[in-house]
Parts: structure tokens; sequence; C-alpha cells
């Protein structure tokens, strides 16, 4: 059967119900009916697909009937299907979870009927980007998703929202920019923005004009991906945001530029000459995030360092442009989706039985909630890469990848990447120790100081000083989706086999080029 | 290809003045500065679409005296996205203004923290001195509780929600 009727689904499915979502407005519980079945039918579509796409190839349908060069293709390739189907599911848990938390939390004037529409909104910018098989439509995609972004991380619009979000926004334009100088040149250049007919007529540019337009195309994916230098946006917006938004954005949003990244350099820029440079920015952007994470106080921001620090793994494997190197980094895309967004959820829960993410205020976690404790420390250590969880294999794959390279830089890169996972779990460790173990700071009766004691009374009791977020007990609608995502996590140890395989063959159809050009242009580029 | 050098010079003012509008600090300005070089890139696509001509429409004339109609279509488009996104950047700019009184992109918390730190001569609450300079990763002992309990009282990055 042919599945290439379902491509553009993932796109127009959530756009159709978050206008349905939009003109239900007025009742809330219709609005949850509309967003979850969209999703819900969005996990089985991705599902459908990946499956075609391992088994038939690259599933193309062009839409409008217009042949690739002329009209707009939705590719599903190996890669795309992959990731669709991991976002989805991901932001399937994230919706569950926000549905529990009620944004109500937020204030009474937090305008809670815009929020369903602009969740589904974002999702259909994410699933336009995975899917687009034209670099104009890559565009749009992320205008898509940064647009609904902007709007929900102002959410309520908020003083700190507000100084959160302008900076975001403002460095989110700049690279949107950067992006679409970069689609006028290359247009200039090539005379078309479909990928698979730009992978042939690259190849025929100057050396000098190819190096120029990569150069410009991986400034805005850089970006968007948070990597160094470009990451210094990322952890001063993320931790203000409502906990669902900031993790649905760490799972999802940097992960669409990482794809952008994989994309054009294995599709228009094989061979390139900036892998050294790619190396480069993996490991400082490993090392300085990493450092980062260890000196932060709060739970939030802490992980927001280590998603930019993890994402020069991936950069890592893209750099070394082999078929290991490719293969490890989607997997490790794959494994970090679930788990960033995992522990970003987890912090929105210790918000919640805590009242605060600062670590200075957290304490005794453990005996408060010990479910609590298991749902942060299996992601934990996923996340720092001990074995058996899928990080420790992420990171083992793109090591012996590395190795393999034998370049004395990819030798650093992997000694870079075993620092970055200790510091990982020193910073973890650190985390642990400090909101659960750490007995609660001790209330002997009596000794309540002064005014300047109020941080170290157990918060529990503590009238919230600087947190409005009162502390209660946790929400089965709340721990489930973090609880699913955890299975999720260790799901991809226990069929890491499988996986691999999987990654493996998307990292060889990617090496190969062919597959991809052949199933968008089956009579050869025009 | 040959380009237009008008429309290449245009280009270039438009983005350089857009650029140094970008930079400031102000949210208005930004945004100016945004639609100057939205216009400067959908101007750029102009060039990239080759000398003007005759409506691209099938049937019309000879397709070589065409304009070519792809570059006319990414700017459209182009165009709608830069009205969306200056829509809400007006509507943040005027909400800012409405909180702070400016419309200025503030710092993070995190810069103003040290910054404050480094006035007041202050270590972290996690710094441990007792110890030869160590780190202590519980940060709670004895030793760091009294600086902990000056650091709260003063308002480390903690004081934000």
């Amino acid at each position: 059967m042919n599945a290439s009727v379902l491509v553009p689904l993932p796109v127009v499915l959530p756009l159709l119900g978050a206008g349905l979502a939009l003109a239900l407005g007025r009742s809330a519980r219709a609005q949850r009916v509309v967003s979850v079945v969209v999703l819900a039918l969005m996990v089985i579509i991705a599902a459908v697909l990946l499956a075609h796409a391992d088994a038939d190839g690259p599933q193309v349908m062009h839409v409008g009937g217009w042949p690739a060069p002329i009209g707009i293709s939705l590719v599903a390739d190996r890669l795309s299907a992959l990731m669709l189907l991991v976002s989805v599911v991901v932001a399937l848990c994230v919706l569950v979870y926000s549905l529990s938390q009620g944004l109500v939390e937020y204030g009474p004037d937090t305008p809670l009927s815009i929020y369903h529409p602009t969740f589904l909104i974002l999702v259909a910018g994410v699933s336009n980007a995975f899917l687009s098989g034209d670099l104009f439509n890559l565009y749009v995609g992320f205008e898509i998703l940064l647009a609904a972004s902007y709007v929900l991380l102002t959410l309520g619009g908020t003083a700190d929202r507000i100084r959160a979000g302008s900076t975001y926004v403002v460095v989110s334009l700049a690279s949107s920019i950067v992006f679409l100088t970069a689609l006028a040149l290359v247009y200039a250049a090539t005379g078309t923005v479909s990928l698979a007919q730009l992978a042939g007529r690259l190849d025929e540019l100057p050396s000098g004009v190819a190096l120029l337009l990569q150069l410009m195309l991986l400034t805005a994916f850089a970006i968007k991906a948070a990597v160094f230098p470009l990451s210094a946006w990322l952890p001063d917006s993320y931790p203000t945001a409502p906990a669902p938004v900031t993790a649905v954005f760490a799972g999802l949003l940097t992960k669409v530029g990482v794809y952008a990244i994989i994309r054009t350099q294995t599709l228009l820029f094989p061979d390139s000459p900036l892998s050294d440079l790619l190396l480069w920015a993996a490991l400082l952007t490993m090392v300085i995030g990493i450092l980062g994470a260890v000196a932060q106080d709060d739970l939030k921001r802490m992980l927001s360092f280590t998603l930019v620090s993890h994402i020069g793994y991936m950069v890592f494997g893209v750099a070394l442009a082999s078929d290991d190197g490719l293969s490890g980094a989607i997997y490790y895309v794959v494994h970090h989706i679930v788990i960033q967004t995992n522990l970003f959820l987890v912090a929105g829960l210790i918000e919640r039985r805590g009242g605060s993410t600062s670590l200075e205020r957290l304490g005794g976690l453990a005996r408060l909630s010990p479910v609590l404790a298991l749902l942060f420390f299996v992601p934990a250590m996923n996340l720092a890469g001990i074995p058996p969880f899928s990080g420790f294999l992420g990171k083992l794959g793109l090591m012996q990848a590395g190795v393999d390279d034998g370049d004395r830089l990819a030798y650093v890169l992997v000694g870079g990447s075993v620092v970055t996972s200790l510091l990982t779990l020193y910073a973890m460790a650190k985390a642990w120790n400090r909101a659960f173990w750490q007995p609660p700071a001790a209330e002997p009766d009596g000794a309540a100081g002064p005014t300047t004691d109020l941080h170290r009374k157990p918060l529990r009791t503590d009238a919230p000083v600087s947190s409005r977020v009162a502390a209660v007990a946790l929400r089965a609608g709340m721990a489930g989706p973090a609880a699913v995502l955890l299975l999720v996590g260790v799901a991809m140890t226990v069929f890491a086999g499988p996986l691999f395989g999987l990654t493996d063959r998307a990292a060889a159809d990617l090496r190969e080029r062919a597959p991809y050009i052949e199933a968008v242009l089956p009579g050869g580029a025009p | 290809m040959s380009a237009n050098l008008v429309l290449v010079v245009v280009v270039g003012v438009l983005f350089a003045a857009g650029v140094y509008l970008l930079l400031e600090r102000s949210l208005t300005r930004v945004l100016v500065g945004v639609i100057l070089i939205g216009n400067g890139v959908n101007t750029l696509f102009m060039v990239a679409s080759g000398p003007a001509g005759r409506a691209p429409i099938v049937g019309q004339g000879d397709v070589d005296d065409m304009s070519d109609p792809l570059p006319q279509a990414l700017v459209l488009t182009a165009i709608v996205i830069t009205l969306g996104v200056t829509a809400f950047l007006l509507a943040m700019a005027y909400r800012a203004w409405q909180l702070n009184g400016h419309d200025d992109v503030q710092d993070d918390v995190e810069d103003a923290a040290i910054r404050r730190r480094a006035e007041r001569d202050e270590v972290s609450s996690s710094y441990d001195d007792s110890a030869g300079g160590t780190m202590d990763e519980e940060g709670s002992d004895d030793a760091a509780e009294s600086s902990e309990a000056a650091a709260a009282g003063v308002g480390p990055e903690g004081e934000r929600r």
C-alpha cells in the first residue's frame, strides 16, 4: 500500500485542530478533547509512516499535485518519520500533563483559551519542519513553530515572561533573518529551493559560494539548536515559562534545529570543509554548557544548561559525517528529546511538591514523595549516561564513531564527551543530594530566627516568599505522563538493538543521498 | 546572471540601517530594524529573480520574456510572516512598556545577580571556604549556612520565581 497520502496529515491535522479548538474557546473540555484526539491520531499516523518509510523507502507527497521541482514536496524518510514519531509522543505526554496541571495556577488572568490552539500550531510547525522537502517550506515550518513559541513563552504576559520573551523573540528573529537571507542567496545561486534538486546543483557551484551558503544556513540553524557560541539565549529564556511549555520547548525546538543541521549537512553539503569547525563547536558546546549547569542553583536553569551541553553530542556525531557518527547522533537526538522533556516535567512536579525549584530551598523530597524521587532519579541517571540506560548507549555509539574516525581532534572530542558526561553526573548528583536526600532545612522549635531565616524553613510550611506556587500533593494526571516518558526512555534501552538498526539504516540513507533524491525526483534532476 | 545594481545598493542600505537598529535595546527600534531588514531580504529575492519581465501566465507570450514567479511567491509568504511577527512584537513592546515604563530588552537575571554579588563582594551560598576552598556539593553543612542565610536575606538569584 502506498502510505504517501498520510504524509501531509501531521501538518494538516493539528492546524485544523487548532482552528477547531479556537472556535470552541468557550468550552475548556471541548478544547481538551480536540487536542488530545488530534495528537493521538498523529501518533498513529507517525507510527504508520515510520513503518512504511522503513519498509518501502521515503514516502513523498507533492502538495497540489505539482511534481517536485515546481511544487512543494513533503517527504517522510526514515529520519523524518522517526523524529516525527518521537516528537508527537512527547507532545502528547506534555499535553496530558498540562491538562492536569491546569494553567489556572499561573493566575486568573492567564488566557486559557489560547493555550491549546497555540500548542497544536507549535506541533504543526514542528511536523512541517521535519517533513519538508523544500528549503523554503522548512523556513515556513520554523516560522510557524516560532510564532507559536513566542505566544507560549509569554503566556499571561507577566513581567518575568516579557523579560525572558523579549530576549528569545529578538534572537529568534535574528536567526530567521539569517535563514531567509541564505534562502535568497541559495535561490540566486542555484535557481531552486527544492532540497532534492539543490543536492545536485550545489555540487556544481564554485566552492567559495557553496561555503558561504553553508555557513549562513549553519548559523541560522545553530542559533535555533543552541550550539555554542550561539546558545546564550536559551538558559535565560526557557526557565520562566510554565513547566509544560519549557518541557515541550526543550524537547522539540532545539531538536528541530539539530534536524535541520543533519538534513542540510548530509543532503546538501556532503564532504563538508567545515567538519573541523563543527567539531570544535561541538566540543565547546558540551564543555561550556555543562560548566554552566554545574554552577546553577536553580533546577530549571541547570536543566536548561544541560540541554545546551548535550546538543554538543549531536553536533559531534553530525560533524564526524560517518555512518556510525550519524547513527549515533540520530539515536542521541531521539534519546535526548524524551529524557530532557521528562526532566523538565519532573522539575515542574518538584516545583509543585516542594514549592520551589531553587536547590537552596528544597530538601527531604525523597522521604516526602518517593514516587517523585524515582521519577527524577531514572531520567537524571539516564541523562548522565549511567549504564544500562539509553544515554550510555548513545554516548557509547558516538564515542566509538569518534575513535573509529581516528583523527586527533576526534579523540579530543571523545575525551570532551567523557568529561561532559561526568560533569552531568556531578550536576545531577548535586540536584539529587540537595533536593531529595538532604534533610529539609532544620526546623528547630523556637529557633526560627528573624526574617533572614525565612528561606531556610521547610517550604511546605513556609509562606512562599518568592514562589507563588503552593506546595501540594502530586496528581496522577501530572505524574502519569512523566512516568510514561520514563518508561519510553527505559524502552529505548530494552529495544536498543532494533532502534540502532533503524538509525543505522537512516544514517546509511542520509550518506547515500540517492534514496531521498530519487524518491522526490523520480526522473532525475532536470 | 546579471544583477541589478540599484537593487543591490538598496538591499545593502536597508540591511545596514536594519542591523544598526537591531542592536539597539529598545524593542520598538528593534522592531523597525526587523522591518527594514525584512524589506531588504524581500528586495534581495527580487535581485535573485533576475530581470523583470511580463506577467508569468502560461499562454500569454514567450516564456523567455516572463519574470520568474517563484521568488515573488516566496516574498509574498515572507511579507505575511513579517506582518505576523511585527504584530506580536508591537504587542510585546507595549506590554513591556505597561509593566516597566520602558520597552528595553532587560539583562539576564543571572547577570544582575552576579553584578550585585560582585559589588557586595559575596561568595555563592554553596561555596564552602572552611574546607580549604573545595566545593561542597551538599552546600548545606554548618559552615555554609551562615553565608547561605546572609545570601538568602539579601536576595541572590533565588529571588526569581
